[in-house]
Order: structure tokens, then C-alpha cells, then sequence
């Protein structure tokens, strides 16, 4: 369908019907024809915070180190919470950090990227599901940064990752996974009841001490797991946490297959509601 | 009609608006029960996902109603009407932006719409980072950006400030970027939306210049909504008429024009309306024209006959009128005050005549707006817009060339020396 060349070929197969309720078939194929545009934004939203900034750039930095810090000082010697094997705390802290920062600031970017992005949205025509999307891509940059301040921590404190290391692309794939579903969820609310966007960072906070970050999810006990891993998050920092640190920080099963029960769950439902809510987005938002 | 390029059948677009009831005699406690109860009923609607649109009579608004009509490949349409009327809500349901409520449309070929200039545009970005980023958001891949970059950044004229971040631009180097930007896309059907509003004469001569050669060197099929009507009688051919969400007229440009700036005017020489008891009034406005009938022939006398009816007398009573030719631009004024004259000073039915020895307008359609005021005009009573209307002809003047509509408006006396 991409045509080339400067004379229009009104023969061209390309044909449209627009009426009410319309098949959306159509629609997934817009998303690859519209692919460039995602780049393009996360490009945009990379760029533009390092314009405005010198700190901009050292903040993906200072952001989790701080973090760390902080956790390890509260949770490892004043709580006094214990670690697994002989995994430094500060590492345990840090591996949980990793997805859970990528989530929240995914979270709080998606659920804002409608409302930031209105001009795209009344004014031109794109695949909508492209704006959440590429919000995301910006964090995960901040992701990436991150793990490389934790090979330098891992060198620091001489741990070496075992094989199961090599499964760290899945568990990256389910923070993926989990941040587009929340995220794209909120954003939805947002675009729609405006209230919404003062109850997602209550939400990160909340999430933040409930999820296994500054603790490891072998404190909570037996009974609790299940009911537990229904927070999807514990999943996802369970299984980086076992893949970085190795079999020492045991992963729970079935409290595993729970939380990805969740996440699919969620992407499910809230590409769903988006993919309603989308054909009046421009008339109300 | 199968092989046409654009085929909309039978369109509308419906909005839901709220009303609030006004109740101006509540007391605090109403107006505190009011709000408890709109909190709840939005709570619950909030759950049951349905809209939060606020007031309590929710009635439909008809943006488009029973729109047909249909568009061949490498035509160039105009859209007009006035404020209102529903063709930014057309181009948005041909762009995709919103959903129509009704019809259904049938498009064959990559459409391209510019609803706004620089959408997308981010200030911090410089100017050839915003060409890629505006480029993708108008749906041009990065490749074809960066084989039109150096024609886009040519017809833009901003060279030399490529690498500026776009905040420092300004307002016109901003527009000029944008459209040139907009300009490169190569679409089946390019939909441009009063996007000329924005930027100075030269660009707007550019924006056509580059449109007309879409559209006739090209082949491209173009539709362009515009207020400008000298703009739209230049680039377009066939024009669509929008009045309050329908088509009230499809065909020839000029035409379209026509009825469009005589929209709402009345066609008569008479205006009648009944008095009332409590307010001041117009009650009747007639123009007796030299032939009797809707033609004047200029240079002749002219009579215009007005009946007030008031309540009660009004101080600093006066009565104008106005002759408003077809570019809506009043020509002549004709007045009488309470300061010339003792009018307007009791209640009941006032008569006035207007004597014009020797009417000078040039040939023309020409109406009438009267305008009834008190305390010297400073207090506007009733202002009738272009309630009457007439043509005036130059039959009688002699001359052994014709006249042209709009070579003037108004002849006056004159005589010529010469010499040798």
C-alpha cells in the first residue's frame, strides 16, 4: 500500500469506507504502516528531555542510585530485612529497582501522553494506540542506563550472574508487557475522566511498598503467596530478580504463573477499552 | 457515480450537549442538594463508562445532517459556509479524526489533510528535527523526508536557522516551515482546512501557487475550505455550500459564492413585523425604487419609507440606514436624529420618509440594514441586517462601453479640460 512517485494513481488498491461502528481489520495494519511515527516519538520524547537539560541526562543516573541508597539504608539496616544467600542488599534493592522504576515511569508518562499529545490526535489521523505506545520507549531507554549501572555495582561487589541470566529477555518482555497494559489502561481514564491523572502517582506509591523492591518476596509468608502474586509486579521483579541473582533468590511457580495470568489479563482488557474509547477520543478529549 | 474518488453517502455527525437548568430563585440548600446529586450520578456513570457531559437537559446537536455528493480524481473543490456550519466537522470525518454518527463514505486513495499548521511541532526541537517529526506525523516515511528535505527547507526560506530550536522562531517563519512541510506531501487527496488565515500576503500567494499546481499539474484531488472567497474562486472550480450542517448547494464556484454571500438576505423590497407594546420597533421598511419593482436605475430618486412604533418617547431618538452592496461592505448612510429634528419623542406609530434626489451607486446588488437608537446613538434599540434589497442597473447612463460590476462603487459628477 506505500505508493512512490509523484504522479497519484487514482487505480491504486487502496480503498477506505469510513461509517459508523466500522470493521477494524484494517486497523492493525495502520499500526505497521504507522511504524516510523512510533520511532519518531520515542525519538522525540528522548530528545527533548535532553535539551532541556544538563541534568537531564546525568537524572537517569542519579534516579535509581539515589534510590538504591536510600532503600538499602531504610530496608537492609534500619528494618533490617533480611537478603537471600549472600546477595549483597544493595544488589537485591537494585535488581528489584530496575523493572519497578521502568513500570512507574511508564505508568505515569502513558497516563499523560493522551492528554500531552491532543493536537495529534484532534488534528491528524494516526493509529492511536502508537501515542501510549511510544511513551513507553523513553523509560526503557532509562532502563537500559540503569542496567549498565548494574554491571558496574555487579563488578564492584564481584557477583557473578549463573545461566539463568539468559532468561532475563523473557522477564524484560513481561515488564514490557505489564507497563504498555497499565499504562494504556490509564491513559484511557485520563483522556476521559481528567480526575485520573492525580490517582496514578498514589498508585506508584502504594504499588512501590506493596512490591517486593526493597524486600525480597521470600519474607511474605506461605498462605499469603498466592493472594500475593496477584500484584503482577511481583512476578516480573521475581523473575529478574532470579535471573540476575541466580537460584539462590528462589522464584515462586505458581505465584509466577499467577501474576502472568494477570498481565495478559490486563493487556487484554485495557487494548480493548482503548480500542472503544478511541473512535470518540477526538470529541472529547 | 463508480470510478469517483470520494463518495459520501447520506453523512451526519451527531454531538450530545448538556444544559444546566437555571433556577435563579434557589436557595443554598437547593443548590447544595443540586451538587450532591450530580456528584452521584456522575460517580455512577463513571462506572457504568458512559459520557460525563454536564447539565441536566441533554439534547442533540446535528454537526452534519443528509450530506451527499461525490469527487472525482483531480478535482478541485471548495467548502464553504459561514461559522457553523459543520465543514471542519466534514473534513475531520474524511480525515479519520472522528467517527460519523450516520452514511457512510467511500474513499479511493491516500488522503493527506492540514487541519493546522505545525501539528506536532515541539519548541525545543530545532527546525530540521521538526521537518522529520512533522513529516512521520502527516504520514510521509523518514526516506521520502530526507529526499524532499532540501525542496522543503528551499520553499520554507529558513535556512539558515535549520539547526535553531523552533520557540525562537517567528510566527511567520514558523508558518512558512510548516506549510512547506505540508506542502511536499504527496497524497491522492490533499484536504487543507483555512490553514491560509495564518501569514502574510506573499505566503498565501506561495500556498496557493503550490496548491493550484497540485491540483493542475498534478492531478491531485484537492478539497480546501477557506473564508477567503477570492482565494477559492481562484483554486477551485466546484464548490460545496454547507448551511447548518447540510449541503444547501453543489456545483459551480462563482455561483456557490454568490449564494453563499446571499445567504439570509432578503429578497424583497418590503420588510413588515408586528408592534409590540413593550418594546421599541421597526415596524415596517419599504423601498420604492425608480421602476416600481426590485430594479433601480441609477441616478434616478429614490424613496425608502420606515414606521417606528413606540411604547413611549425616547430621548436622543435617531434612525439610520445603510446600503450594504454584495461584498458586504456598506456604501452610503443615510440618517435623522433628535438633535436635527424633534423626532421619536412620544409612544405610538412614527412615519419616515427618505428622500435620495439622485442615487449614485454603481450597478450592483445593493440591501438595506436599519438601525433604530437613543441617547445619540450611544443605546442600540433594534438593528435590522440587510433586511431589504434591491439592483441597481445603468440603463440610463450613457456611455459606448459596458459597464463592469465592481469597477466602482458609486459614480459621482464630474467634467474634464482639455487641451490640445
Amino acid at each position: 500500500m506505500k505508493k512512490t512517485g509523484n504522479q497519484p494513481s487514482g487505480e491504486s488498491d487502496f480503498e477506505l469506507i469510513i461509517e459508523p461502528g466500522m470493521s477494524r481489520k484494517a486497523y492493525w495494519k495502520d499500526l505497521w504502516r504507522y511504524r516510523e511515527l512510533f520511532y519518531i516519538l520515542a525519538w522525540r520524547d528522548i530528545a527533548v528531555r535532553y535539551k532541556q537539560t544538563v541534568v537531564g541526562a546525568a537524572w537517569s543516573i542519579i534516579r535509581p542510585l539515589l534510590t538504591m541508597v536510600v532503600f538499602s539504608v531504610v530496608f537492609g539496616m534500619i528494618a533490617k530485612l533480611p537478603s537471600v544467600g549472600n546477595v549483597p542488599y544493595p544488589i537485591l534493592v537494585f535488581v528489584g529497582l530496575l523493572p519497578w522504576q521502568f513500570f512507574s515511569n511508564s505508568l505515569s508518562e502513558a497516563s499523560n501522553s493522551l492528554i500531552l499529545n491532543t493536537n495529534l490526535i484532534s488534528k491528524v489521523y494516526c493509529p492511536r494506540l502508537i501515542i501510549p505506545a511510544s511513551s513507553i520507549i523513553s523509560s526503557f531507554a532509562d532502563l537500559l542506563i540503569s542496567m549498565a549501572i548494574l554491571v558496574i555495582l555487579m563488578i564492584y561487589y564481584r557477583f557473578l550472574p549463573g545461566w539463568q541470566i539468559v532468561f532475563l529477555p523473557l522477564f524484560l518482555l513481561l515488564a514490557f508487557l505489564v507497563s504498555f497494559g497499565a499504562g494504556l489502561y490509564t491513559a484511557t481514564l485520563n483522556a476521559k475522566y481528567r480526575d485520573f491523572r492525580h490517582i496514578v502517582p498514589f498508585i506508584i506509591q502504594a504499588g512501590l511498598y506493596i512490591s517486593p523492591v526493597g524486600f525480597s518476596s521470600t519474607i511474605i509468608p506461605d498462605k499469603w503467596r498466592l493472594l500475593y502474586s496477584l500484584n503482577p509486579m511481583v512476578g516480573v521483579i521475581d523473575g529478574f530478580r532470579w535471573s540476575i541473582l541466580g537460584d539462590v533468590s528462589k522464584i515462586y511457580l505458581p505465584g509466577f504463573f499467577i501474576s502472568v495470568g494477570v498481565i495478559l489479563l490486563l493487556l487484554y482488557f485495557s487494548v480493548r477499552y482503548f480500542r472503544k474509547m478511541e473512535k470518540m477520543m477526538a470529541d472529547y478529549i | 457515480m463508480e470510478d469517483s474518488i470520494i463518495q459520501v453517502e447520506n453523512l451526519g455527525k451527531c454531538y450530545i450537549i448538556g444544559h444546566e437548568k437555571r433556577n435563579p430563585n434557589a436557595t443554598l440548600t437547593d443548590k447544595v442538594l443540586q451538587k450532591t446529586r450530580q456528584a452521584a450520578l456522575k460517580t455512577k456513570k463513571l462506572f457504568l463508562g458512559g459520557d460525563l457531559i454536564t447539565g441536566h437537559d441533554l439534547e442533540e446537536f446535528w454537526a452534519l445532517q443528509e450530506v451527499n455528493f461525490s469527487i472525482q480524481q483531480g478535482d478541485s473543490i471548495g467548502i464553504i459556509g459561514r461559522n457553523g456550519a459543520g465543514k471542519s466537522t466534514l473534513l475531520k470525518i474524511l480525515s479519520r479524526i472522528t467517527e460519523p454518527t450516520t452514511g457512510r463514505v467511500r474513499i479511493r486513495g491516500r488522503v493527506a489533510s492540514l487541519l493546522e499548521v505545525g501539528t506536532g511541532f515541539h519548541p525545543e526541537l530545532s527546525g530540521r528535527e521538526n521537518i522529520f517529526l512533522n513529516g512521520a506525523i502527516l504520514g510521509m516515511s523518514r526516506q521520502e523526508v530526507k529526499r524532499k528535505f532540501d525542496e522543503i527547507v528551499d520553499f520554507s526560506g529558513v535556512e539558515k536557522f535549520l539547526d535553531t530550536p523552533v520557540k525562537r522562531y517567528s510566527s511567520g517563519m514558523y508558518v512558512r516551515l510548516a506549510f512547506a512541510i505540508a506542502a511536499h506531501m504527496e497524497p491522492d487527496i490533499l484536504i487543507v482546512d483555512e490553514v491560509l488565515a495564518v501569514g502574510d500576503a506573499e505566503f498565501q500567494k506561495k500556498c496557493l501557487g503550490k496548491m493550484k499546481d497540485a491540483s493542475q499539474n498534478q492531478g491531485r484531488t484537492i478539497l480546501f475550505v477557506s473564508h477567503q472567497m477570492q482565494a477559492v474562486s481562484a483554486l477551485t472550480s466546484t464548490c460545496l455550500f454547507l448551511e447548518k450542517g447540510k449541503l444547501a448547494f453543489s456545483g459551480n464556484t462563482n455561483e456557490a459564492i454568490t449564494r453563499y454571500l446571499t445567504y439570509g438576505i432578503s429578497n424583497s423590497l418590503q420588510y413588515n413585523d408586528e408592534l409590540s407594546l413593550n418594546k421599541p420597533k421597526i415596524t415596517r421598511i419599504e423601498i420604492l425604487t425608480s421602476e416600481g419593482g426590485y430594479t433601480h436605475v441609477h441616478g434616478d430618486p429614490m424613496e425608502i419609507i420606515v414606521d417606528v412604533s413606540l411604547p413611549g418617547g425616547l430621548h436622543g431618538g435617531s434612525l439610520s440606514l445603510q446600503l450594504v452592496n454584495s461584498a458586504d461592505i456598506p456604501v452610503v448612510q443615510f440618517w435623522i436624529t433628535d438633535s436635527d429634528r424633534h423626532i421619536l419623542r412620544s409612544g405610538g406609530l412614527h412615519h419616515f420618509r427618505c428622500l435620495i434626489p439622485k442615487l449614485r451607486l454603481f450597478m450592483g446588488k445593493y440591501s438595506l440594514t436599519a438601525v433604530l437608537s437613543e441617547n445619540n446613538t450611544r443605546n442600540t434599540l433594534q438593528k435590522l441586517d440587510q433586511v431589504c434589497s434591491f439592483e441597481v442597473s445603468m440603463i440610463r447612463t450613457e456611455r459606448d462601453h459596458p459597464f463592469h460590476e465592481g469597477s466602482s462603487t458609486y459614480l459621482d459628477d464630474f467634467s474634464w479640460e482639455t487641451e490640445g
